[in-house]
């Protein structure tokens, strides 16, 4: 508190001293005050169900009766007897490592694209944007029809180009696949976030580099690319966390067939508490869940030394 | 330097062909949607597929509407919608303003624990969450949906806090000079000098409450208190073959947020801009 206010002091104007050191002694209570509504919820929203979510996980806990300590049985039983955690994880993991970067890569492509100072630009922006807004379970529902192995249009669409036309959403081989594509309807959400970025690319960086003598595909590479790349970690970092949590979409399409291929991590975890109330179970594959989560994040932090670019830290 | 024009000429054309052929694409499952919601049910299954319904059923979207209650669907959805933006809007500007414009020890605190709940997946605290509803006797109820929005998220106000940021601290200094109190700077300077931000607050949390799903799953579990979403969620596993009325669902589900869209297109970019994700 005394050091806060010294600091105040001098780096204030002399003529405002009376009135910032009295309001130094009220900021506490008034930033306290405003913050509240944040400080509460953190503590009954978060806090509590954090530490609570801890022992359950250490817990039988069926929800009626009260928790009753088992210690590591929980995970143990995870690791060595739930084949479907397993199968979970591997489902997850594919659409982390498959999907995520294709995703990736075409939200990218896409703000290229839409980056272009061409006429009616708003208009396409928005057709390209309006998928990603599209409420999940109306998506879901639409790509079940377009994705229907004999009458979807996507097969028909595939038939009439004499291509093959795979089972999609029947076929536990496509299903994983088959879900990626309707993710990358929805490329437009990651779009936006590189667009805006985008427009904060000096040009004058790649008119030098043109004049340089790079090409287009140069310029990209050199310029554009690092440029980008802050963001690019940023979309990869939340893409991470969200692909970690896929769910909505194979409740509503699949609920996790054809056998199993579909059962991500956040499904079993859902099924296994509100299914057969084992909410011990459930909370303890949710701290499984972080720890995956938050080792991929941080190797992904560890890396990013090496290809992220920050401007203006000069290397 | 004619040569060049036709050069130029031809970049634009290309990058319209281009354009137009990948927004076809994205347009095209939009264009089925409706298309497969006005079609009688002959034309859903032929072959080859029907693309201009003849004659297109409207009738189909009052009887999907009327088939499943989706007219209380929608106002329930409309009830927990407004209060999540209500709550979201008031409680997030009110942090903000603490975070933005008061020096109080603490504030760093607020913001590691606003991090923490935005890396920490939900799955961990939805077991306790569920459970502190439960010995509420919340279950059933649209409480558990619009009272947690009115103790903030991190997202929101961190955004907030960024727009209140912009605004000069000699505005509230001066006001505070001339004796306005903090509850008054809030009130009568920031608020108003916030308007779009709060708008894409609101506008987030709409949209967001809207096309919420797994919080109406856990805690609605009365026919008559569904959302649209869990809703229609019923309605397929119900009747999963009836495609022109699953479609018809599905476009009147749609269609709000697109109108949306379109009405606040410059909020929605705002708030993208403001979230200072780039870097």
């Amino acid at each position: 508190m005394k050091e806060r206010s010294s600091h105040l002091l001098t780096s204030s104007p002399p003529h405002l001293h009376p009135y910032r050191r009295r309001a130094s002694r009220n900021a506490q209570l008034t930033g306290l005050a405003f913050a509240a509504p944040w400080i509460v919820g953190f503590i009954v929203f978060f806090a509590y169900p954090v530490i609570a979510s801890a022992y359950y996980s250490l817990c039988s806990f069926d929800a009626i009766r009260p928790p009753r300590f088992i210690g590591f049985e929980n995970y143990r039983r995870m690791f060595t007897e739930d084949d479907l955690f397993w199968k979970s994880l591997w489902n997850t993991l594919y659409m982390v490592v498959a999907g995520l970067p294709v995703g990736l890569a075409a939200s990218l492509g896409i703000a290229l694209l839409l980056n272009r100072k061409v006429k009616g630009m708003t208009v396409y922006r928005t057709i390209y944007y309006l998928p990603s807004i599209t409420p999940v379970v109306a998506t879901s529902i639409l790509w079940l029809w377009l994705l229907n192995p004999e009458m979807g249009l996507i097969n028909i669409a595939l038939g009439k180009m004499h291509l093959m036309q795979p089972g999609w959403l029947t076929d536990p081989a496509w299903a994983k696949a088959a879900l990626i594509l309707m993710g990358l309807w929805g490329a437009g959400g990651g779009m936006v976030i590189y667009l805006a970025a985008l427009q904060d690319v000096p040009e004058s960086l790649t008119e030098a580099a043109a004049l340089d003598g790079a090409g287009k595909l140069q310029q990209f590479r050199h310029v554009t690319l690092p440029m980008l790349s802050p963001v690019i970690l940023f979309n990869l970092i939340m893409g991470l966390i969200g692909s970690f949590q896929y769910f909505t979409q194979a409740y509503v399409m699949t609920s996790g067939g054809p056998q199993d291929s579909t059962m991500f991590y956040a499904l079993h975890l859902f099924n296994r508490a509100f299914l057969d109330f084992r909410m011990g179970y459930a909370s303890a594959m949710a701290w499984v869940l972080f720890l995956v989560t938050l080792v991929c994040a941080l190797l992904v932090f560890k890396t990013s030394a090496r290809w992220v670019y920050y401007a203006g830290e000069g290397r | 330097m004619s040569r060049r024009r036709w050069l130029a000429a031809l970049d634009a054309l290309l990058s319209h062909g281009v354009l137009i052929a990948i927004g076809l694409l994205f347009f095209l499952p939009f264009y089925w949607l409706v298309a497969t919601a006005l079609k009688p049910d002959a034309q859903v299954f032929a072959m080859p597929p029907v693309w201009v319904p003849h004659p297109p059923q409207w009738r189909n979207f009052p009887r999907a509407l009327t088939y499943v209650p989706f007219g209380l669907y929608t106002i329930n959805t409309l009830r927990i919608c407004a209060l999540n933006v209500l709550g979201t809007v008031l409680a997030c500007s009110l942090v903000a303003y603490s975070l933005a414009k008061v020096r109080w020890k603490g504030r760093e605190w607020v913001f590691w624990s606003m991090l923490a709940t935005m890396i920490l997946p939900g799955q961990v605290t939805m077991v306790p969450t569920f459970t502190i509803f439960r010995s509420l006797h919340w279950i059933g109820t649209i409480l558990p949906l619009v009272v947690p929005p009115f103790f903030g998220n991190a997202f929101s106000i961190f955004l907030l806090r960024q727009f209140f940021m912009t605004i000069p601290d000699e505005l509230s200094d001066a006001a505070r000079i001339d004796g306005c109190s903090d509850l008054g700077i809030y009130t009568r300077l920031i608020l108003p000098l916030s308007k779009p931000a709060l708008a894409t607050v609101g506008l987030f949390a709409f949209i967001g409450s809207w096309n919420d799903f797994l919080g109406p799953l856990l805690y609605l579990n009365d026919e008559r208190s569904y959302t649209l979403s869990i809703g229609l969620q019923r309605f397929v596993s119900q009747h999963g073959a009836e495609w022109s009325m699953l479609s018809a669902a599905s476009a009147v589900m749609t269609v709000p947020i697109i109108i949306i869209f379109f009405l606040a297109q410059r909020t929605f970019i705002q708030g993208i801009t403001l979230t200072g994700i780039k870097g």
